[in-house]
């Protein structure tokens, strides 16, 4: 049994209906930062996006060919390892479905890189089937450099490290190559409904 | 990115009962609760926390804090600050008494950590309640006996509010370390150090050149951590060498 905290009581206010929160987690109002270093500014005129399926099989997308693809909103609950969570966030982005139209992919995972040099790693079927987008614009805007822009993954379903932010590439792997954050002891996965939070979880 | 130790080895990091041995009311708004903390695998300087209370009704909540204390310390140190519309905040920082319970697991983090072994030049950036974790990597620094060259700029509204007012100045008399104030609304009197937040001219007049690549942490709030790592980086710090750790103002 854990100790109890003498006069410590809830003064979280209610969830909407029908809202839920993952174990551990608590609402917020505003968008904490989370980064482990300096702000990357890409400007869009070098930006490119590239997908690799397999050996020799990549594709490449520069900004305006990026922004011709079709896209979605979405509307969706962010969960934040530090336990943080925000209800009801807006994003457009394109599926990553999309990305992979057609594609025989060479592996079960993604390894996903960023400006910056920050990495994560997925299973392939947790970005794709409707689950994952490349999002460029948040709540109607452009995506703030600060929050992920010019293009961030989200993959709301995961703990929002996952959602890596100033996305690059995505490279199909045959292994789950842990990347920033899973290195150093973060979850392999990070499902936030089973608190995955840390390596052991 | 290559110092990478898993920060639980893999293994399922442990609720642990933190009993409070010790309340130091620091500034206003900010405690450090001093534990004892039965099964510790020790910390690295930088390395965080969860900590996570339970209501009488079983109702329980969790938050992440700075470990203030450094490895070396018997005990483990946790500096709260109060955020008024927290719900876990208050309770640390207005209600929690010597002999009082709570659970804590961790140590987390493995990035925003700095050991002796490294040595320096370091230079760390603090914003507010930022200092928390580069105290302890400061006090890691004088228990390890470093001599690390070391230049702290440290940022606070006004000097009642600046977290180790004491202990900063017995810092600055170790060798090979500076102390550099700033204070954003109310200086004191006759003061005629920097009374402006951090900028471009603050850094650069401040921080160590690019050339002498010093191992750089930046902590505060995000607005700060955001200026902070731009300015950096636009005076032509390694981006690899500047690690960040933020906070919103709802961690609380």
């Amino acid at each position: 049994m854990p100790p109890i905290s003498r006069g410590f009581r809830r003064r979280q206010r209610d969830l909407p209906e029908g809202a839920r929160l993952p174990p551990g987690q608590h609402l917020v109002d505003d968008f904490p930062v989370l980064s482990a270093g300096p702000t990357p500014h890409v400007p869009l005129d070098t930006w490119d996006l590239a997908v690799y399926v397999a050996v020799g099989e990549s594709r490449r997308w520069d900004w305006d060919a990026f922004r011709a693809l079709p896209a979605e909103t979405v509307t969706v609950d962010i969960h934040c390892v530090t336990s943080w969570s925000k209800l009801g966030t807006v994003w457009e982005g394109v599926p990553v479905d999309t990305l992979l139209a057609d594609a025989d992919p060479f592996g079960a995972f993604v390894s996903v890189e960023c400006d910056g040099g920050y990495t994560t790693n997925l299973p392939l079927e947790d970005v794709t089937n409707g689950k994952a987008w490349v999002a460029f614009a948040y709540d109607g805007a452009p995506l703030e450099p600060e929050h992920g822009g010019p293009a961030r993954l989200l993959v709301p379903h995961l703990y929002f490290w996952k959602s890596a932010k100033w996305v690059r590439r995505i490279v199909v792997t045959e292994d789950d190559e842990l990347g920033f954050w899973e290195t150093l002891g973060y979850h392999r996965r990070g499902d936030p409904w089973r608190e995955q939070r840390y390596s052991g979880d | 990115m290559s110092s990478a130790i898993p920060a639980t080895d893999g293994r399922r990091a442990a609720w642990r009962v933190a009993a409070v041995r010790e309340v130091v009311h620091e500034t206003p708004a900010a405690v450090t609760l001093v534990l004892d903390v039965p099964g510790w695998p020790g910390h690295r300087a930088g390395q965080h926390v969860d900590v996570r209370l339970t209501a009488e009704d079983g109702y329980q909540a969790q938050r992440s804090y700075s470990i203030a204390s450094a490895p070396e310390e018997p005990r483990v140190a946790l500096t709260v600050e109060r955020l008024d519309d927290g719900e876990v905040s208050p309770y640390l920082a207005e209600e929690v008494r010597p002999g009082d319970e709570f659970e804590l697991r961790g140590p987390i983090g493995g990035w925003f950590t700095w050991s002796a072994r490294q040595g320096g030049p370091l230079l760390l950036v603090a914003g507010g309640s930022g200092l928390v974790p580069l105290m302890a990597m400061l006090r890691h620094r004088r228990l390890a006996r470093s001599e690390a060259a070391t230049r702290l700029l440290v940022s606070a509204s006004s000097p009642g509010e600046l977290l180790y007012a004491g202990e900063l100045e017995a810092v600055e008399a170790e060798p090979g370390i500076e102390v550099v104030r700033t204070f954003t609304r109310r200086a004191p009197d006759g003061w005629t150090g920097f009374a402006r937040r951090v900028d471009r001219a603050m850094l650069e007049a401040v921080a160590w050149p690019p050339d002498a690549a010093p191992h750089v942490f930046v902590c505060g709030p995000s607005g700060f951590v955001e200026t902070v790592a731009g300015h950096l980086v636009a005076l032509r710090h390694d981006p690899d060498h500047v690690r960040t750790e933020r906070f919103g103002a709802t961690g609380g």
